[in-house]
């Protein structure tokens, strides 16, 4: 073929129903009779939920007024978030002490956003994550620095939130690695109980673990030893992740190839040496996008502390709509919360999908 | 040829090996030591409770089970007062979680492969609206939902007196959904007779029509056949019995509606709150389990000349259903498990009830304990029938 | 024909640095070794061959400990192998093996591969190690991959960097493992190379392979094992050439 040739080869277009616009909309909503059918419902649909919801929500709403006012509208009272900002975030915390939890969950997200780059994943990033949770845990409580001491039972809102997920994440998860390795040995003791362990924590809800933390732990310490409602709270939570991350780390230990634990074992490693040097840290790798599932699903699960009176954020947006100034909007708080956890949320089940499609093809 | 020793192997007499530098019996110290600890510390606990129940006059056992109650529940499937016993009302939230979800699980699975196939579908529109559910519905706390639909419920919907009634039968207020049902008549019982034999009858009719097709290759429209019966019989019967029309319509009489079936907002926002959550995991489970059957299985079944309908029936459903059941039971698990947050939104299920059981009798061990067993066998019951289905389903490999 | 078969070796005048001595083991009812009775010469070069399921590998899998005997007795370099875990860390750390699969550990760097051994068990110093891990490197040609991961190697390559991470620890005996049976063939002659290297130095070694160009030109014994014993054993020209069994001539008939 010579060059002339393909060149005078006339360029001929593909029909205008093919390509643009026109061409986008066939193949996609009306491909078929079957096809156009749905997207007219499904417009239809569309159109009768979602002028209501953009006049009740946008047009006829009050965004910072009084709450007299609000009761003379139709729409959405957005106000009531305004107005209780500083209570539904941060609770019951003292006020002019303020500055330090949101510093806490400004530390907290900006190593979040740090971490999520591969390439900074070493030992050091799991230092600097446990020197960050230290200095969070300094920060909420004080006593140091002239900060004055601010008790648990008034650590409240989203604080509190973030205080349950990441500390029940990090402290859950070497006990969680211990209950894989537990589980997957040959000694039968060992291997017995921690199945049973493991077992019995993802056979029942977590509400019933919250309960037997705060009902039944005081009964069982000796007369006169209390334990803080928040530090029970967090052993539930503790001792429920750690029955998940197990699992997940089984699964990541079960695909490690025999070859490895034989190439260490004829090099005359230790049992602890061969985890510690070949097997954990490639396990570990394979499943960090399960643990960040887990991840996402302690920090869902940290709004039942509800049913415990603890003042988680979802709490905090409770006992705001209580108060007989602003009852009657909970739509509108709630909607504001459902916004904030699904930010979060959805930011994490994103990242670590995105995590799982880069790990499956680097390998 | 030397004669194969297969005595039993003996281990050989060998020099004295200090214990902890055997292999097998250092296995054993670690596990007695581990025992130990175990034990120690459950014992420790244990004596600690021992102590503080005496102490604080709380008594011990199940004996609370035979005295009166004295709280009445919300509702209720049996009949039940606040004069029965602590057991009676302990069966009662029972039946009212297994109710929940009992109705729950249906509804979820239905809405979940709905919505599942709907993000496959080649409608950009309506995979675009699938997505958006099942990433919004995945990413709020349940307990947040349910606050939500409950706040619907006594905040946004009017009260009785001024209801909302779309159609005819079916209103909503403050109090709940409540809908009309047809008027209590012989007709029904032997509709749903009628259409249980015609179940039992399409299943043999199947069997048999199988087995004409491996003898002569003639298929038998069994299916079909069965779809058809189990609409004309009941309907059938129905004419048979005077074709009643009546129909036990809800009546505002004073404050509240009689007849018809009521909804509580309590279930109703539960039962919402619960399968919209769930319906969007199983959403995801149901996308991937078709999209785990690779291109070349439905290329290879259409170059053969199989029917689309014959594709989905014979290689797409069978694969599919095997990726897609064991996640699912866990997810219809998960949905048993969170129905326990009824507690919190006041509908009376078995830790709610028992809840209630520990705050009067201050017996939390076994309330705790109580909870926990009911759920252990939910879960175990459910682990049973996932073993049972996954060494049924198993491809036999090589 | 059927006696047990006899020691054959060239120089059976000094202590044996391997002695296995009436040697059975079970995978539970199935008799997967019998009777084996093996001395070793320091600085021999053993070639085991056999059908598959005869039991060669588990046999060469038994001195390092990786797989455990039920009767008999196995000595390594004086060391008797029992459940003593302090004997078995002695055996293994004074016996390299190099696997069919390389079993490289992907995550660490070429030279950290090697380091690993010499760091954690022999307790040598960092700099101390890396820089026995470079001769060695040296040794097989491939010191310019140091800094490389295993991903980045081809087969051929990892598996001369599984030789010399065993040969980091200095051991008396290197066992093979079939450790050109996963290779392309135009991969398999630089491994043979450095294997026959390693024999004109020295190195006392049990080879099970398939390669019998190999075995002709460099083993001091070729054993041929069969259903879990050994068959026949003696110097190359011997087995090769005049092969006294019927289950070996039928083998080699297979194979040649």
């Amino acid at each position: 073929m010579t060059e002339s040739t393909t060149a005078k080869r006339a360029q001929l277009k593909p029909p205008v129903t093919n390509v643009g616009v026109i061409g986008w909309l066939k193949t996609n909503l009306f491909s078929s009779w079957y096809n156009s059918l749905l997207t007219v419902l499904m417009l239809g649909m569309l159109a009768l939920f979602i002028p209501p919801l953009i006049k009740w929500a946008f047009i006829d709403s009050l965004w910072n007024s009084s709450a007299e006012a609000c009761r003379n509208i139709d729409g959405a009272c957005w106000s009531v978030i305004p107005h209780n900002f500083r209570f539904i975030i941060l609770g019951f915390f003292p006020e002019g002490q303020g500055w330090r939890p949101v510093l806490a969950m400004a530390l907290l997200l900006g190593l979040v956003i740090y971490s999520k780059e591969r390439s900074r994943w070493k030992k050091s990033l799991a230092w600097l994550w446990l020197i960050n949770l230290i200095i969070m845990g300094t920060l909420m409580y004080g006593g140091v620095l002239g900060m004055p001491v601010v008790e648990t039972s008034q650590w409240s809102g989203l604080p509190l939130t973030l205080v349950l997920s990441f500390f029940g994440m990090v402290v859950a998860y070497p006990l969680g690695i211990f209950l894989a390795l537990g589980r997957r040995s040959k000694m039968p003791a060992i291997k017995t109980l921690c199945v049973v362990y493991i077992e019995m924590i993802r056979g029942v809800p977590l509400i019933s673990l919250l309960f037997m933390s705060s009902i039944m732990f005081p009964l069982f310490l000796p007369e006169g030893v209390t334990i803080d409602k928040v530090l029970r709270a967090l052993v539930a939570i503790i001792l429920f992740t750690a029955a998940y991350i197990a699992e997940v780390v089984r699964g990541g230990l079960q695909a490690m190839p025999r070859g490895q634990y034989e190439a260490a074992d004829s090099l005359g490693l230790t049992y602890g040496h061969t985890m510690r040097l070949v097997i954990l840290p490639q396990a570990l790798k394979i499943v960090i996008p399960p643990s960040v599932g887990i991840l996402l699903s302690v920090f869902k699960d940290t709004s039942l502390v509800v049913i415990i009176a603890l003042y988680d954020v979802l709490k905090t947006t409770m006992v705001t709509l209580s108060n007989p100034e602003w009852a009657g909007y909970s739509k509108e708080a709630y909607i504001f919360l459902a916004l904030l956890y699904f930010a979060f949320c959805y930011a994490m089940s994103s990242y670590s999908r995105r995590l799982e499609k880069e790990l499956h093809t680097g390998h | 040829m030397k004669p194969k020793d297969n005595s039993t192997p003996i281990k050989p007499v060998e020099a004295a090996v200090p214990f902890w530098r055997d292999a097998g019996k250092r296995a054993i110290l670690i596990q007695v030591i581990a025992l130990f600890i175990v034990g120690g510390a459950s014992y420790y606990l244990f004596s600690n409770t021992q102590a503080n129940l005496a102490r604080q006059s709380i008594a011990t056992g199940f004996g609370f089970f035979g005295k009166e109650a004295s709280f009445e529940i919300g509702e209720s499937l049996i009949r039940y007062s606040a004069s029965d016993t602590y057991a009676r009302a302990l069966l009662v939230g029972v039946l009212n979680t297994l109710q929940v979800a009992f109705i729950g699980i249906i509804l979820t699975t239905i809405l979940g492969s709905v919505v599942g196939i709907a993000r496959l579908s080649t409608n950009w529109l309506l995979s675009k609206v699938a997505a958006a559910f099942i990433e919004v519905m995945q990413n709020i706390p349940v307990l947040l939902q349910l606050f939500f639909w409950y706040a619907i419920f006594y905040e946004s919907f009017p009260p009785p007196r001024q209801a909302l009634n779309p159609i005819n039968g079916i209103i909503l207020c403050n109090r709940g959904f409540v809908f009309a049902i047809p008027e209590a008549h012989s007709a029904y019982p032997a509709m749903g007779w009628i259409f249980l034999a015609v179940l039992i009858g399409g299943w043999f009719m199947n069997r048999w029509g199988h087995r004409r097709q491996e003898l002569t290759g003639q298929a038998f429209p069994a299916g079909r056949i069965t779809v058809a019966l189990v609409i004309i019989l009941p309907l059938l019967t129905w004419f048979l019995y005077g074709a009643p029309t009546a129909m036990n319509m809800p009546e505002l009489r004073g404050f509240n509606f009689q007849g018809g079936v009521t909804l509580s907002p309590e279930f109703m926002a539960l039962l919402l709150g619960l399968v919209l959550y769930t319906s969007a995991f199983v959403a995801e489970i149901v996308r991937a389990g078709i999209q785990s059957i690779s291109r070349g299985q439905i290329e290879a079944a259409k170059a053969i000349g199989l029917r689309p309908g014959q594709v989905l029936q014979l290689v797409i459903f069978p694969q599919a259903l095997r990726v897609i059941i064991p996640p699912l039971t866990s997810q219809m698990l998960n949905l048993t498990k969170n129905s326990s947050l009824a507690v919190a939104i006041g509908y009376a299920d078995f830790v709610a009830v028992a809840n209630t059981t520990i705050n009067q009798t201050g017996q939390a061990i076994e309330g705790v304990a109580m909870i926990m067993v009911v759920y252990l066998v939910f879960s175990l019951s459910t682990s049973i029938f996932m073993n049972w289905y996954n060494k049924h389903m198993a491809l036999v490999e090589r | 024909m059927n006696d047990s078969p006899k020691n054959v070796s060239p120089e059976a005048t000094e202590k044996p640095i391997i002695e296995i001595n009436g040697m059975h083991k079970w995978y539970g009812d199935f008799h997967v070794l019998s009777d084996i009775n093996l001395h070793v010469q320091p600085q021999e070069r053993i070639v085991i061959c056999g059908p598959s399921g005869s039991g060669k590998s588990t046999l060469i899998r038994c001195i390092n400990r990786l797989e455990e005997h039920q009767r008999g007795q196995i000595i390594v370099n004086g060391t008797e192998l029992s459940n003593d875990i302090k004997n078995i860390e002695k055996v293994r750390a004074e016996v390299g093996m190099v696997f069919q699969h390389f079993n490289l550990f992907p995550h660490l760097t070429i030279l950290d591969n090697l380091t690993l051994g010499p760091i954690w068990v022999r307790k040598t110093p960092k700099k101390e190690a890396e820089e026995v891990a470079m001769m060695y490197l040296e040794k097989v040609q491939i010191a310019e991959q140091a800094k490389k991961f295993p991903g980045q190697l081809s087969g051929g390559q990892q598996q001369r960097v599984a030789i010399a991470r065993s040969l980091c620890m200095n051991p008396e005996v290197m066992l093979f493992d079939e450790p050109t049976s996963a290779l392309d063939p135009e991969m398999i002659k630089e491994v043979l190379d450095v294997m026959i290297d390693l024999a004109e130095e020295g190195m006392t070694m049990l080879v099970v392979t398939h390669e019998m160009g190999f075995a002709k030109s460099v083993a001091d014994r070729v054993m041929f094992m069969d259903d879990g014993e050994i068959v026949e054993q003696n110097s190359p020209d011997v087995f090769f050439d005049n092969p006294q069994h019927e289950r070996t001539k039928l083998f080699l008939s297979q194979i040649l």
